[in-house]
């Protein structure tokens, strides 16, 4: 927590409204991530989780309201001067989004091949990028030859290539098995405590949040282990419930755990 | 039942005003994209290679079509004159109605409906999958510019291939013609060519090649606008695609007409 307070929140949603064909999705939503944290959001389907995460990248501008993100004002930036800012970003989307014409290796290498890195270089950080995901096998293959979970594992992989300051999750492990599902939240808390990662994410599935709440990654097993019982749960996660374009919950695991919200308990139920 | 046909009666201007908008913004959405095509020329990135392989797919690709339309339309255009020019005995004048007609007007307009249907549509199927695919947004999201990444080096390759193609086209037809006029029409071969040749003028290879340099703007442009605002997924992509091919040929023979008369007056008929 000291190494946040030292630094600037990475995202901070002021007062932010946005509306569709007169239904409006966000109802003035306001947070901050903090640097070093990764924060949750739920919600059920059409409650503009997604929406977040493109209005923090800049794809989508709001109604109203002001966005920061790495101190600098996305709602005030032209989408030429929101490039190089963009670059600081991972975003990993819910479908994946490979480029399906290009194969894993160019899919991955394809941000610094924009960079104009030397060639070496690329080839290392590829090479370390897909043995972080596990998937250093599938260089020359297509997306279309992978399976769902390793499509979200290259789209992972993709987005941490470039070694990003803050990294955008768009429901990663959506449509998933459970067994991948935990693979999947396995990378993310691998990503968060070995290289401390900002991070949003945004789930409808509770558990898989829980996961990253109650887990740490242990470095020398190369997987995650829950938390001891007595021992506080990751103070660097919290978690945030939408509803109807409104935030009714902002805390972390355990107030989110007691919340006595019927809604929230409904989901808690599930 | 009254009621019902009031309340219809005050939805129509509001469908009618929405629907006028919706069209509005169309064109201002394709004139934006076509003007940022350009300007996209002046700044860099610039992404050579990727112009190159479109000119390969666009160029090479649509070589042989353009050859055997071409060769069989000058062919036929040899056969019909011919009848009609033999009634004032002038068949000798066969080689100058080929020549002048394709070179003015049928090559620019042939080749540009030849390409039009083959690579308009290809763009608007390719640029349309990768919008419902979320492959443009993960583009802008790893800070790539779509429009220079995409747009740009399709209309400079589809521009510079144009007119290559409508050469090609323009000179197999003569050869086609000149196959007709020595063994059909009997005609002296040398005579064809000289009549071919002399009856060209600055004027008319003018308006030949600056013809495929418009068409090929408005095959390009027009082929990324419909692919890149296609919604609604596989759906969505069959309905660019089709519009693209619509709207590309009919933009194309009702800019030609102003083309036309734009240069006669500059360079008349002789």
């Amino acid at each position: 927590m000291a190494e946040s307070d030292n630094h600037e929140p990475v995202i901070v949603f002021e007062d932010v409204a946005i509306a569709f064909d007169e239904h409006r999705v966000l109802n003035g939503l306001s947070f901050t991530l903090p640097y070093g944290e990764t924060k949750v959001f739920f919600g059920a389907a059409g409650t503009g989780k997604t929406l977040i995460l493109k209005l923090s990248l800049g794809l989508v501008k709001p109604d109203s309201g002001r966005i920061f993100v790495l101190g600098q004002e996305v709602t005030a930036m032209t989408e030429e001067r929101l490039y190089p800012l963009r670059q600081q970003i991972g975003m990993v989307f819910q479908e994946s989004a490979l480029f399906d014409s290009l194969t894993v290796e160019d899919n991955v290498s394809y941000r610094l091949r924009e960079e104009h890195m030397p060639e070496e270089e690329i080839a290392q950080r590829v090479q370390r990028a897909l043995r972080f995901v596990e998937l250093e096998h599938t260089l020359k293959m297509f997306p279309s030859e992978l399976s769902g979970g390793m499509r979200r594992r290259v789209a992972i992989a993709r987005a941490i290539v470039s070694r990003p300051e803050l990294l955008l999750y768009d429901s990663p492990t959506g449509g998933l098995d459970p067994i991948t599902s935990t693979t999947i939240i396995e990378l993310l808390v691998k990503q968060r405590d070995v290289y401390h990662n900002s991070a949003l994410l945004v789930t409808h599935r509770l558990p898989d949040a829980f996961t990253l709440a109650t887990h740490r990654f242990n470095a020398e097993e190369n997987r995650m282990v829950l938390v001891p019982p007595g021992a506080n749960w990751d103070s660097r996660t919290s978690f945030v419930v939408l509803k109807d374009g409104d935030k009714i919950f902002e805390g972390n695991a355990a107030e989110i755990a007691n919340s006595t919200d019927p809604y929230i308990r409904e989901y808690l139920t599930q | 039942m009254a009621a019902l046909d009031h309340g219809h009666r005050d939805q129509m201007p509001f469908s009618l005003i929405s629907h006028a908008k919706k069209n509005v913004l169309a064109v201002q959405e394709y004139a934006l994209l076509a003007s940022q095509s350009l300007a996209n020329l002046f700044t860099s990135p610039r992404y050579i290679a990727d112009t190159i392989q479109q000119g390969d797919v666009i160029g090479v690709g649509s070589l042989p079509i353009v050859i055997l339309t071409g060769f069989f339309l000058g062919a036929v255009l040899a056969l019909q004159s011919a009848n009609e020019l033999s009634r004032f005995g002038g068949l000798s004048y066969t080689g100058e109605l080929v020549s002048l007609s394709m070179v003015r007007e049928i090559g620019p307009v042939l080749t540009g409906l030849m390409v039009a249907g083959r690579s308009a549509t290809g763009m608007a199927s390719e640029l349309g999958s990768m919008m419902v695919t979320e492959q443009i947004d993960a583009m802008r999201a790893l800070g790539t510019d779509p429009s220079k990444k995409l747009v740009t080096p399709r209309v400079v390759s589809t521009v510079f291939m144009l007119v290559v193609l409508t050469v090609i086209a323009d000179l197999c037809a003569l050869v086609g013609g000149y196959m007709v006029a020595i063994f059909k029409l009997r005609l002296d071969g040398n005579q064809y060519w000289s009549m071919a040749w002399q009856s060209l003028g600055s004027g008319d290879i003018i308006m030949g090649l600056l013809k495929p340099f418009v068409f090929g703007f408005i095959i390009s442009t027009i082929g990324c606008y419909y692919g890149i605002s296609a919604r609604g997924g596989t759906q969505g992509v069959g309905r660019a695609t089709t519009q693209a091919m619509v709207s590309a040929s009919v933009l194309l023979v009702i800019v030609d007409l102003f083309i036309t008369q734009l240069l006669l007056s500059f360079f008349p008929f002789k």
